[in-house]
């Protein structure tokens, strides 16, 4: 057997002067053989600490081997008996604090590039297969109804584990399109649509009829759903309402909620006005408020649109930052400016209402606080003034109340969330199951699928009157 | 897809479509609205529901051509589609027996009114409706507004018809006259309503609004509707449409609602390149 290469076969990607000027893929893909080379770095252990690693518990060692052997589709079965979504989840799971830290080989080198590999296996089937051919053989109908509130990644995953035993199942999504964060939130360059739409048709192929354009809470209540003949509900809505500061000059124009700029590019396709017809306005200098993915993802959108200079606002420093690395370093690349231990006072704006300055304090580091990270102080008389004319507030959401204040009987914590049961998702309300960033507050795609696979198992048992 | 199933065009550039929309039709209510995308490239648009037929599965809408998507909205007729139609959005008008309300419709807000003076009259209030337009040729459903009111006021701006003057007159009279109002519901362009608003803070008499800020997903996912109520930031997506007039920030709303002029602008042109316009 060779030796071990302790690096990972690099992954090809547009360069960084040429894509901040498009809205295509950065990352480009592994070739077969790239695929192959990094396939041949895994030893297989017995220890398969990958798999635990994993929040849908993929049987990863089993596809890489399956990929080794030439037998593409083989890695498509096993990956998709346990992920329905894996071109989603090849893309934007942050592996490097699931499975892949999890891997042996990481104690001597880089661990496998498990989400490359995923990708590549996923967009193999795209290209090769139809999107039905391998849709499993689904069991006999049981007769039971099952409503998914939201068709993000929590109830995708719901509904496709739950049309697999057999129950009948209805999607019901706000928007126009299927996919929830998946398409409103995450761009294009990081996460194709065309990826979420063929993941969604997989999911509808299983039997899963999708209702779009259906605010639960207003068109329906999660109460009229359970007694117009859906045995069970679950609720998978996100958390979808933004958070602002509540300082002056927040409502200049000018000024967005990270969700508002990023579905308007994304969901809207603003970045192609005026044959879109949604505008979006492009600054000159922008200010992203944040150091999450999302901030990572409008400021790299922003300079995308066309913007001279796009600056990172956070508050601690770039230890503390908890967007990927990996994004952190394909925005440093593509030339976003990092103003660290920095936070907004004010805003500052002129006689029209539009935003031309924001007024900062430094920030020094204190003691950890009870998320552990170090706590941002004000440096008191540091305030300085960043010239800005668009500004995109990227600090987090929270779930959006609308079910919450329609649904007699659900349990909500101080924060908005729903209260369910961490291991099988069941809310107080019975008949009622809830997971994904609507119980948690927001957190990643893949927690969200753990989320919705458990509850889907849970809601199984419950319906078979187990 | 929604089925247009009736197209009338009301007055110059102010047109009414039936749409088949059942489910939201059964559950509509005064006050409520609906987020329009005309097809794939098309913006997401709040339209307030001017009616509803529950047993016919329809929802009306009254729009008057402004922009880019109401353009081309006014484009497509009966039998045509429209690809997103989503409601009921927004909380409905608090309607309940308060005494003498009074309706105020500036423009084409009679038809966003019509649905409320009814609700208040069915709810026991003796309701009092002013109807305002630029011009004659403007005015439209003058006898439907006049079946759901005890009383019908018209003005117009250039004194066509009824009244010459703003709504904001006959509003003060009725104040200063000797029934008591108990509250006013002011409906229409933004600085119409500002004014109304304005008018009866003086009397101490609860004015409520229904704003109309730009949106885009219109379920309080965005923010991009905010407005400032008190002092305080509110979505009028989900906390409204309806606010107290005497507490809204108007400067704000007005300002929030020329973001985008310069693009509108740019949109508008090409659409019309594209469409020429037909009234």
């Amino acid at each position: 057997m060779a030796k071990l290469d302790l690096n990972r076969v690099p992954m090809p990607r547009q360069e960084p002067e040429v894509r901040a000027k498009n809205f295509s893929e950065v990352a480009l893909g592994y070739s077969l053989k790239q695929a192959l080379a990094e396939a041949n770095r895994c030893i297989l252990c017995p220890k398969r600490n990958c798999v635990a690693g994993c929040p849908v518990n993929v049987d990863i060692p089993d596809f890489v081997k399956a990929m080794r052997e030439d037998d593409m589709l083989a890695a498509v079965r096993i990956l998709k008996s346990k992920n329905a979504l894996p071109g989603i989840c090849g893309r934007v799971c942050p592996q490097e604090t699931q499975c892949e830290v999890a891997c042996v080989i990481g104690k001597r080198g880089a661990p496998i590039a498990i989400g490359r590999l995923e990708r590549y296996v996923a967009d193999w089937e795209r290209a090769n297969m139809s999107p039905e051919s391998l849709a499993p053989e689904l069991p006999k109908p049981t007769g039971k109804r099952v409503a998914v509130v939201g068709s993000g990644p929590a109830g995708l995953t719901a509904a496709a584990e739950l049309a697999k035993l057999g129950h009948s199942v209805t999607i019901f999504e706000a928007l126009h399109v299927a996919g929830g964060v998946l398409m409103y939130g995450i761009p294009e360059f990081r996460l194709p649509k065309e990826i979420v739409q063929a993941e969604v048709d997989y999911v509808t192929s299983l039997g899963v009829e999708l209702t779009l354009n259906s605010v639960i809470g207003k068109i329906d209540t999660v109460d009229e759903l359970l007694e117009s003949g859906y045995q069970a509900v679950f609720l998978g809505t996100g958390a979808g309402l933004p958070m602002f500061m509540n300082i002056a000059g927040e409502n200049l124009n000018g000024i967005y909620s990270a969700n508002e700029f990023l579905t308007r590019v994304n969901l809207m396709k603003a970045y192609q006005f005026p044959e879109y017809d949604t505008p979006v306005k492009v600054g000159k200098r922008v200010a992203v408020i944040g150091g999450g993915n999302v901030a990572m993802d409008s400021a790299r959108c922003a300079l995308r649109l066309g913007a001279d200079e796009v600056y990172i606002i956070y508050r601690r420093s770039e230890v503390e930052i908890p967007a990927r690395r990996e994004e952190v370093e394909n925005a440093m690349e593509e030339g976003i400016q990092f103003k660290l231990l920095t936070n907004p006072k004010q805003f500052l704006g002129n006689d029209q209402n539009w935003v031309v300055g924001m007024e900062c304090y430094q920030m020094e580091l204190g003691e950890p606080d009870e998320s552990g990270r170090r706590r941002p102080i004000v440096k008191e008389g540091s305030e300085f003034i960043i010239d800005v004319d668009v500004v995109i507030v990227a600090l987090g959401t929270t779930p959006n109340p609308l079910i919450a204040q329609t649904t007699k009987g659900l349990k909500t914590s101080k924060w908005g969330t729903v209260v369910a049961d961490e291991e099988t998702g069941r809310a107080e309300k019975p008949g009622v199951w809830a997971g994904g960033d609507i119980v948690t507050g927001a957190a990643t795609v893949i927690s969200a699928m753990g989320a919705g696979k458990l509850a889907a198992a849970d809601i199984d048992r419950y319906l078979r009157g187990e | 897809m929604n089925q247009i199933l009736l197209r009338q065009d009301l007055v110059p550039k102010i047109h009414l479509f039936k749409v088949a929309a059942p489910k939201i039709a059964g559950k509509a209510q005064a006050g409520q609205f609906v987020i329009v995308r005309i097809d794939e490239r098309g913006e997401r648009i709040p339209l307030t529901i001017a009616d509803w037929d529950r047993k016919g599965g329809s929802i009306t809408v009254v729009f008057m051509e402004v922009g880019t998507t109401t353009c081309r909205l006014a484009q497509l007729g009966a039998g045509d589609s429209i690809t997103d139609f989503v409601g009921p959005l927004g909380l409905p008008t608090h309607i309940e027996k308060f005494g003498t309300v009074v309706c105020v419709a500036g423009g084409f807000a009679v038809a966003t009114i019509m649905p409320i003076a009814r609700a208040m009259r069915q709810a026991g209030n003796r309701v009092i409706s002013i109807m305002g337009a630029r011009s004659k040729n403007l005015i439209f459903w003058e006898d439907e507004l006049r079946r759901v009111s005890d009383q019908l006021i018209v003005t117009t701006d250039d004194g066509s018809y009824g009244r010459k003057g703003l709504v904001t007159e006959p509003l003060r009279e009725l104040l200063s006259g000797d029934g008591k109002i108990s509250r006013v519901i002011a409906i229409g362009p933004t600085v119409m309503m500002k004014f109304c608003a304005k008018t009866t803070e003086p009397f101490g008499v609860k004015t409520i609004v229904s704003l109309n800020p730009i949106m885009v997903d219109g379920t309080g996912m965005c923010g991009c509707c905010r407005v400032a109520v008190s002092g305080a930031t509110r979505f009028v997506c989900v906390d409204g449409p309806d606010f107290d007039g005497h507490q809204v920030d108007w400067d704000l709303l007005m300002a929030r609602q020329r973001i985008y002029l310069d693009e509108e602008k740019r949109s508008f042109e090409q659409c019309q390149c594209q469409h020429g316009t037909k009234s």
